[in-house]
């Protein structure tokens, strides 16, 4: 099919502001009927963003948005529903509790006599699902369905409502092979229907087999518009994680050399769920091991699994030559093994507590209620923290979320470090942090390893990676697939590796 | 004194106080005490004194609300707790010793931490929503307090046992040092020990806290213990006052006047950060304005529409749109993960 | 095609008939385990008093609790959006001495009935308003109408008021009887208050927005369904049951009391939740809010039967409360499992 002329949806010069901060930055993003068109970028890139501007759930800051070539406004998701967007999220907003019919057709049903005719919405239900090929049975309420059934009826009821536009929010994450191409082959059917579908996934395979065109995003900036068939693997991979350019001092490194001596930590098949699988990972003192992937490779899973965050479905862990599987954060930390969050407002900093509670809680939580750190104490470890962190302003009693983003990391790795921890994993520790920050940030782990520490270095910024780590992991698809000196990689190379589908075996050729 | 005004408590405690200014006003004998054989009378005192079972109530409830629960169930273990003393010396052969009044006192304890463990062990353990864990002992609890003493009123003549509510040590009414005592106690707890950094943490972020380390079950699980054994005690001091265990009087409500002094006195309903002073100023606003409205003439069955008005104005004024609107649009838009038009989930309890 | 459709099985068989009832009507469940434990007390009762099931005694357990399925069918509503009304007892009560009031001070009783049902309406929009409009959470909100309704209650008067009008007089002490089975027109009241929230909740958008915002106010709303509106409804459907059950209830003993209906909310909830309502909201059915009614009103009949104190009613109804509702708690937890 030809590409239409003009694009059915077309933002220009688009900006999202949260408080001082751009979430998006003079965006240019255009949507093609009869298309299918990926939106691509890493953790923070601004995806999410971009498509609650289109969607209407979030304002524009400036630039203009048009639907076939008029330009509009949305101030809600409804006014944007009644232009005929429609969205599919990933957790399906629909209504477990109520029928398959009631899903696609309630706010538009059938009426007799006042009352609702069930028969008619049954069989309209029917003629919808039908539509996309589906036989499903209307009166059956949709939670007894799987969630690839559920998302198919969401489907099912953006198109009842004539769109125009279909936004599918990494609709694959939790289907199977089956279920995956179910989806695409009702996500061909809308296209030959002239529908203009927006496909955000990380998952490359698909993205290749599926789209027409690709938009990158980095950093909240518009990288660049593609056609999937005129696009090297290699160069979209290079688009989303790109070359910052920030100013570097000497890379600082515990070791040069990986000393092979006994492991400290093993990990033999860790799985968990279908996040990581079959991984096998060896810790070393006074190391530093980075772990490079794409998103949804695996590597907050690994991390997660190894220090008992999350649940474990099979795998063994050894820990200084004995059995000590850890099942809980608890008791990771008893076995000296912590961890820091990715999602550092959530699941790392407690807001309100003061800075110096948010530093002694851990150490507080391992001696118990009833076994309080004397108050003098508490003070001097936490100001001796802040001191050594270099944490501003270097007040203790301020609220913890007062604090920008790198001195909360900070916090966090004092509270994390005042355990005197063996072994470390750091879930991005230096995202949506200033450049002066991170690199103090990447000097601790260099200090923290030469103390003897073993240090698990997640990023998604390759340079940060091979500058800060000893040995490299590289994941893809949930896999470990290669572990690495880091003095063998360049950052190319490490693209290439983290770029590159499973079907190739030589990591230095560029997919077609 | 900007900073004083900026002090939590700083609202509460001006309440309080103009509470008292205004009804001294008209009535100049609200705040006379006198003395007689030892032992201090006055409204003020009246006030101190009848405050104690709700505030040994309230204190549990703050703990509690403290780790985002709600203990809805304190009525019922006060009834429970009276009943139980109230059959153990009537029973006895001998109402007046202090043994058996010991005994009764004891008792009603272990049934009052028993049936807060209860209450924990569905929340921490089984994991139900506090309030309705906690509904069904409110249910069942008053049932089992009437089963407890057949059903009639127990008029019981025990000197000892009245003591506990009527007497007076050291000039002071007993019912307030006991008050007063397991203020000190809980506040000694929560803050000498890290039981109370530690609940607070679990309140604002449990996620967070787990993450750290944090037992949250244990901190959970007692929280709810200590409210029902603060519970108890209020219910053998309730008992005690009007020498019978009318199950169904017992404690009316109080959950409710308990959760309005917790609110009052500063503590947010979303767990977290939670003040014990403010508890503390929450639950004497409320027995002064109890007593205000008493001599107002007014019946003390009508108090509750006063109290609801209370309550409404108070949520109202902690309602996040009631500051939306003071501080105009532009604040709805600076949060992160704000969708225009969705209100927030029900009944996150 | 693939394995995502309904299985294309031989209709007629039984196990597709069952599973294709299953995928519809799952959420019955709850409410066929009501069912059974009412039919299992009732023959129980026979078995063991020998003259339980007469028809007499069981038109009687309609009659009794007529006011009870009145305060359920509103409770349902509420419930069902994942709120609750504490409120309802008082109410109750409240529209119940109002209404008294009125009559005893010569007005007529078309405008005192329908006084009632506006005071209960009115205490529904306080709290629902306070529910949506300032975000605070239903069991609070409904705790402040308790407060006001039974303190108002106090304020219209403090002792109990008897009622002598012949209209509402006649609502209780009429019976229509066939056989040995009797009905009044309080019963009937009832029994069309059922079937009219039955109508409302299956055959109209309001109703169906009512199960929607239970299974994800969210969802509901990005649907364009008008959640703010009918979050403050059913509120308002709850204060109006409120004083139809103050009616019913003034009828059944002839006087306005404002002690009336203390503790009854929670016999309301627990009948709701007994008859299989999730008390998280989104599933349950107004019937099994009747059976649960019968349930509660069949228990205290046997304890009355037995001789035994009353309050065991009150113990009973808690410990089969608390048992419905870890049941509940595991099944969902079972299907959050399942789900992700």
């Amino acid at each position: 099919m030809e590409p239409a002329a003009r694009p059915l949806l077309e933002l220009t010069g688009a900006t999202v502001r949260f408080g001082s901060e751009n979430a998006i930055d003079d965006v240019d993003f255009r949507l093609f009927p009869g298309e299918v068109h990926s939106l691509m970028g890493e953790n923070g890139a601004g995806k999410s963003t971009l498509i609650k501007a289109i969607t209407g759930a979030l304002p524009l800051a400036t630039g203009v948005l048009r639907l076939d070539g008029e330009q509009m406004r949305f101030s809600s998701p409804h006014d944007a529903q009644r232009a005929g967007i429609s969205t599919v999220y990933q957790e399906i907003d629909l209504l477990p509790n109520v029928s398959v019919a009631e899903n696609i057709l309630l706010g538009q049903e059938p009426r007799r006599g006042g009352a609702i005719d069930w028969r008619r919405m049954r069989a309209r239900a029917r003629e919808v699902l039908a539509e996309l090929g589906l036989q499903i049975d209307p009166a059956s309420l949709l939670g007894t369905h799987s969630l690839a059934v559920q998302q198919l009826v969401a489907i099912a009821r953006a198109i009842s409502t004539d769109v125009r536009v279909l936004v599918l929010d990494e609709p694959t994450s939790s289907l199977d092979l089956d279920e995956v191409a179910e989806l695409f082959r009702v996500v061909r059917e809308l296209k030959l229907q002239g529908v203009a579908i927006l496909f955000v996934s990380h998952f490359l395979d698909q993205v290749y087999e599926l789209c027409d065109r690709v938009t990158v995003l980095r950093d909240g900036r518009f990288v660049g518009e593609y056609l999937t068939k005129e696009l090297l693997r290699i160069d979209l991979v290079q688009a989303m994680l790109g070359r910052s350019a920030t100013a570097l001092t000497a890379p600082t490194k515990a070791t040069d050399a990986v000393e092979k001596g006994t492991p400290y930590l093993t990990a033999r098949g860790v799985t968990a769920g279908s996040g990581i699988a079959d991984a096998d990972v060896d810790l070393f003192e006074s190391d530093v091991l980075g772990v490079a992937g794409l998103l949804g490779s695996g590597r907050s899973e690994l991390a997660r699994a190894i220090s008992g965050i999350d649940r474990r479905d099979s795998g063994v862990i050894r820990i200084a030559g004995r059995d000590g599987t850890p099942h809980s954060p608890r008791s990771a930390m008893s076995l000296g093994v912590v961890y820091s969050s990715e999602n550092r407002r959530t699941e790392g900093i407690i807001s309100h507590l003061s800075v110096l509670d948010n530093i002694t809680l851990a150490l507080q939580a391992d001696r118990g209620a009833f076994r309080r750190i004397p108050a003098a104490r508490r003070r001097e470890l936490a100001a001796s923290w802040v001191d050594a962190l270099d944490i501003r302003p270097p007040d203790l009693d301020r609220p913890a979320g007062t604090l920008s983003g790198g001195n909360q990391q900070k916090v966090l790795l004092a509270r994390l470090l005042a355990l005197s921890p063996r072994v470390l994993l750091l879930d991005e520790p230096t995202r949506g942090i200033d450049v002066g920050a991170k690199v103090e940030i990447q000097n601790l782990v260099g200090e923290m390893a030469a103390n003897g520490l073993s240090v698990v270095f997640i990023s998604a910024e390759l340079e940060e990676v091979l500058r800060v780590a000893t040995r490299v992991a590289v994941l893809r698809e949930g896999r470990v697939v290669s572990i690495l000196s880091s003095d063998d990689l360049t950052v190319d190379s490490l693209m290439a590796l983290v770029a590159q589908p499973d079907e190739l075996d030589e990591p230095d050729v560029p997919d077609e | 004194m900007k900073k004083l005004a900026r002090h939590r408590l700083f609202w509460p405690i001006v309440a309080l106080l103009t509470l008292i200014v205004v009804n001294t006003i008209v009535r100049p004998s609200f705040i006379s005490i006198t003395v007689k054989d030892g032992q201090l009378y006055g409204v003020l005192i009246d006030i101190l004194r009848t405050s104690a079972p709700l505030m040994l109530v309230a204190l549990g409830m703050t703990i509690v609300i403290a780790t985002r629960g709600i203990d809805l169930s304190v009525g019922a273990i006060m009834a429970v707790s009276g009943a139980v003393a109230l059959t153990i010396i009537d029973a006895s052969g001998d109402p007046e010793s202090i043994a058996t009044v010991f005994v009764a006192v004891i008792a009603a304890l272990c049934v009052s931490l028993v049936l807060g463990a209860w209450n924990g062990f569905l929340v921490s353990v089984v994991g139900i929503q506090p309030i309705i864990a906690t509904l069904v002992l409110m249910l069942a609890g008053r049932g089992v307090a009437l089963l407890i003493t057949d059903g009639f009123i127990t008029t019981v003549n025990s000197a000892p046992y009245s003591f506990i509510a009527t007497g007076y040590l050291l000039f002071l009414p007993v019912a307030f040092l006991i008050w007063v005592a397991a203020t000190a106690v809980v506040s000694l707890i929560e803050r000498r020990t890290a039981l109370g950094v530690l609940t607070e943490a679990v309140g604002i972020n449990p996620e967070a806290s787990r993450l750290a380390g944090v037992r949250a079950r244990g901190i959970i699980f007692g929280a709810y213990v200590t409210s029902g054994l603060l519970a108890g005690i209020a219910g053998v001091l309730y008992s005690s006052n009007i020498r019978a265990a009318d199950a169904n009087a017992s404690g009316q409500f109080i959950e409710l006047y308990a959760i309005l002094a917790v609110v009052l006195g500063g503590t947010s309903l979303m767990g977290g950060k939670f003040t014990i002073a403010g508890t503390v100023v929450g639950v004497l606003i409320i027995q002064t304005l109890d007593k205000t409205i008493l001599f107002l003439g007014v019946p003390p069955a009508q108090s509750p529409v006063f109290f609801a008005i209370v309550v409404i104005v108070v949520v109202i004024m902690q309602s996040p749109r009631l500051h939306r609107w003071i501080r105009g649009a532009a604040s709805s838009r600076s949060r992160r993960d704000s969708d225009t038009t969705i209100t927030k989930e029900v009944a996150s309890r | 095609m693939t394995s995502l459709q309904t299985p294309v099985r031989e209709t007629g068989t039984l196990g597709a008939r069952y599973g294709t009832f299953m995928n519809r009507r799952a959420s019955l469940m709850p409410t066929f385990a009501a069912i059974a434990i009412l039919i299992i007390l009732l023959i129980g009762a026979q078995l063991r008093f020998g003259n339980f099931l007469t028809p007499g005694n069981l038109s009687a357990l309609l009659l009794d609790n007529a006011y009870l399925i009145v305060l359920a069918v509103g409770m349902t509503f509420v419930i069902l959006t994942g709120g609750i009304d504490l409120s309802v007892g008082s109410v109750m009560a409240f529209t119940g001495i109002l209404g008294a009031s009125l009559l005893s001070q010569g007005i007529p009783v078309y405008i005192a009935i329908p006084a009632m049902l506006l005071g209960g309406a009115l205490i529904g929009l306080l709290i629902g308003v306070l529910v949506q409009y300032f975000n605070v959470q239903p069991f609070i909100a409904s705790l402040a109408g308790l407060f006001l309704a039974r303190g108002l209650a106090f304020v219209v008067s403090l002792a109990s008021i008897k009622v002598e009008d012949p209209a509402v007089l006649w609502l209780q002490r009429t019976r229509i009887s066939f056989g040995g089975w009797y009905i009044t027109p309080t019963v009937i009241i009832a029994l069309v208050t059922v079937a009219v929230a039955v109508f409302v909740l299956h055959w109209t958008r309001f109703g169906r927005t009512v199960y929607a915002i239970g299974g994800g106010e969210q969802s509901a709303h990005l649907m364009g369904l008008n959640v703010a509106r009918t979050k403050v409804a059913v509120y308002v459907i709850s204060g109006v049951c409120g004083g139809l059950a103050g009616l019913l209830l003034t009828a059944y003993s002839g006087a306005g009391y404002p002690r009336n209906g203390i503790g009854t909310e929670l016999d309301a909830i627990a009948a709701v939740v007994i008859g299989g309502t999730l008390l998280t909201g989104g599933t349950g059915y107004v019937l099994g809010s009747l059976v649960g009614v019968l349930v509660y009103g069949t228990i205290k009949k046997i304890i009355s039967f037995m001789g035994a104190e009353q309050s065991w009613t009150q113990i009973i109804i808690g410990i089969l409360l608390l048992l419905f509702i870890v049941v509940q708690r595991v099944i969902v937890a079972r299907s959050i499992r399942r789900r992700t």
